[in-house]
């Protein structure tokens, strides 16, 4: 009787959640599917299901000059902030990983604050900032804004990869008589390789994603693609952007399951 | 003891020189910027000529100020519940999935988060427009004769971002639920405790820390999510980043918007220190 009830509750309470959890896997899915279904239509209204397909919007992304401009400079800016970002985070990670000194503790709040602020505030002081220092605005100050709400990502994913690493293989190698430079270079930088990598995939997503710093530090000189497609979304809803958007997707979901292979980047987000 | 503790812990450490550029680059170009962000709302008036307490006096007296500081704050604590509901039988049932499930299930909560924040707002204007997929299948059934509004709309805004912040949520949980024992839960049915009651009393707390942790990410996110708020929200609801921007590019009212921005960053900051403190709490219940 009592073995009954049990089952009764477990089976109510896992319906539950496995409920729940395919609720959430559609609504993770749905969006990606209609995006792109909707990119194929061949009527001219975002209308779902469409009333028909073609690749019209596909040949309308051909031509459409803006969004080439904005998409190139967004490619620039977000090429150059993860090489600085790893320059930059990589050094940062290997001074305060595997340090317990107050120094080291601090640091890293430092480096890490730029995700959990509201990084609105950070564009719109940027803007004063460089506009105060006689700066126009440009691909380097755009760079600039964009390294700072990139590079935290690129540390964390570093001082991770060296949390794991073995201390035994530093010490081996220094008692083998290795020098620091050359430890590094055969013993460190292969073995956090992959996390160093992962770090510099999500600060270049997230560059070409930045909205909020891009916000104040572009001009029409130097248009941003995210900024672009929203100014587009807000004026008219054109599906143009849903082919453009499918780009994307298509884009981003291959380099995910490159990384993937690569650098097991799934566990590397968390 | 102590040579030992120090030979452990400074095992392959490197000297902290190595920090020092992206130190300079941080205190350079992110507390510099912030430290004149508060200065400049010290200003009395546009052309920042007069210093005084205009700006703050205006802000703080105003009560449309508090209002959509309120509604932002709300707005957050709406998503945020929506999605750890969502989000932690997502990943509860992701650990009980055989691996080759798992694998492909990393990969759909992985998606949303690289994909362009532009890209997933736009997939809910066609989910919820007049004549998005909502509204084509509530018509089609013959629920409803005209199509409803559900862009622009408190619900259809939080529903947005609650899926735009989902893995955010799921990630941290997905974490937790790996570390924890299952033989607890065992442990807990064996002792005659019910299904709802060991989920109640042992799955969840021990996922504290994991929960607590996913609801700062998405909390944070939620609430300075620019771009949903304003193209799922549309012009009717003004929240504090939208706020902001319009005091600041629109307007060029800088002094003022600046004032903003440290009201909204105190709020943040108060917010995260809330949920820092919590998780200090949590840890003690919770397997290291």
């Amino acid at each position: 009787m009592a073995r009954r009830r049990i089952d009764s509750q477990t089976l109510a309470l896992h319906g539950v959640l496995w409920g729940l959890a395919v609720c959430a896997i559609a609504l993770l899915l749905a969006p990606t599917v209609i995006v792109v279904v909707v990119s194929f239509t061949s009527g001219y209204s975002l209308r779902f299901p469409p009333p028909g397909y073609s690749l019209q919007w596909y040949q309308a992304l051909l031509d459409a000059w803006q969004l080439h401009f904005a998409a190139g400079n967004s490619l620039k800016v977000a090429a150059a902030t993860t090489v600085l970002s790893v320059v930059l985070g990589v050094g940062g990670a290997m001074g305060i990983a595997r340090s317990p000194t107050w120094t080291a503790r601090v640091l890293d709040s430092l480096f890490m604050s730029p995700l959990v602020l509201p990084a609105l505030a950070f564009g719109l002081s940027a803007l004063i900032y460089f506009s105060r220092l006689g700066l126009q605005v440009s691909m380097t100050t755009l760079v600039i804004g964009h390294t700072v709400v990139c590079v935290p990502y690129v540390v964390r994913t570093t001082v991770a990869a060296l949390a794991q690493l073995p201390g035994a293989l530093l010490e081996s190698s220094e008692s083998l008589g290795a020098s620091r430079l050359y430890t590094f270079r055969r013993v460190t930088l292969p073995l956090i390789a992959p996390g160093v990598a992962a770090g510099a995939f999500i600060a270049f997503m997230s560059s070409f994603d930045n909205v909020p710093v891009s916000l104040f530090l572009r001009d029409a000189n130097t248009d941003m693609l995210p900024i672009r497609m929203w100014a587009d979304l807000e004026g008219k809803l054109d599906v143009t952007i849903a082919a453009v958007s499918s780009v994307l997707i298509g884009v981003t979901l291959v380099l995910i399951v490159v990384m993937e292979r690569l650098t097991g980047i799934s566990r590397r987000i968390r | 003891m102590g040579q030992a503790a120090s030979g452990v812990a400074g095992r392959g450490a490197s000297p902290l020189r190595l920090a020092l550029p992206l130190t300079l680059f941080s205190v350079l170009f992110f507390v510099a910027p912030l430290l004149l962000l508060g200065m400049v709302s010290l200003f009395d008036d546009t052309q920042m000529t007069r210093m005084g307490l205009a700006q703050w006096h205006k802000l703080l007296g105003d009560a449309f100020t508090w209002r959509v500081l309120g509604s932002t704050l709300w707005l957050g604590v709406k998503v945020t519940a929506l999605c750890l509901v969502i989000g932690f039988a997502l990943a509860w049932a992701f650990v009980r999935c055989p691996r080759w499930l798992q694998t492909a299930l990393i990969v759909v909560i992985v998606l949303p988060l690289l994909t362009s924040v532009v890209v997933r707002t736009f997939a809910w204007i066609v989910i919820l427009g007049r004549q998005g997929i909502v509204n084509s299948v509530l018509a089609a059934v013959g629920w409803i004769d005209a199509p409803l509004k559900l862009l622009y709309t408190d619900g259809g805004l939080v529903v947005a971002l609650a899926n735009v912040q989902l893995p955010l949520m799921t990630l941290p949980l997905i974490t937790a639920l790996q570390k924890l024992d299952p033989n607890l839960q065992d442990a807990s049915a064996a002792l005659g405790a019910g299904a709802w009651t060991t989920f109640r009393r042992v799955t969840v707390p021990l996922a504290l820390p994991g929960i607590l942790a996913g609801c700062l990410l998405t909390y944070a996110a939620a609430i300075t999510a620019f771009i949903t708020q304003s193209l799922v929200g549309g012009g009717q609801m003004l929240f504090m980043p939208m706020y902001l921007y319009q005091q600041a590019s629109t307007l060029q009212n800088w002094p003022y918007a600046a004032a903003i921005s440290i009201l909204f960053l105190v709020a943040v900051l108060l917010c995260v220190s809330l949920f820092n403190a919590l998780g200090r709490l949590s840890r003690g219940l919770a397997p290291a």
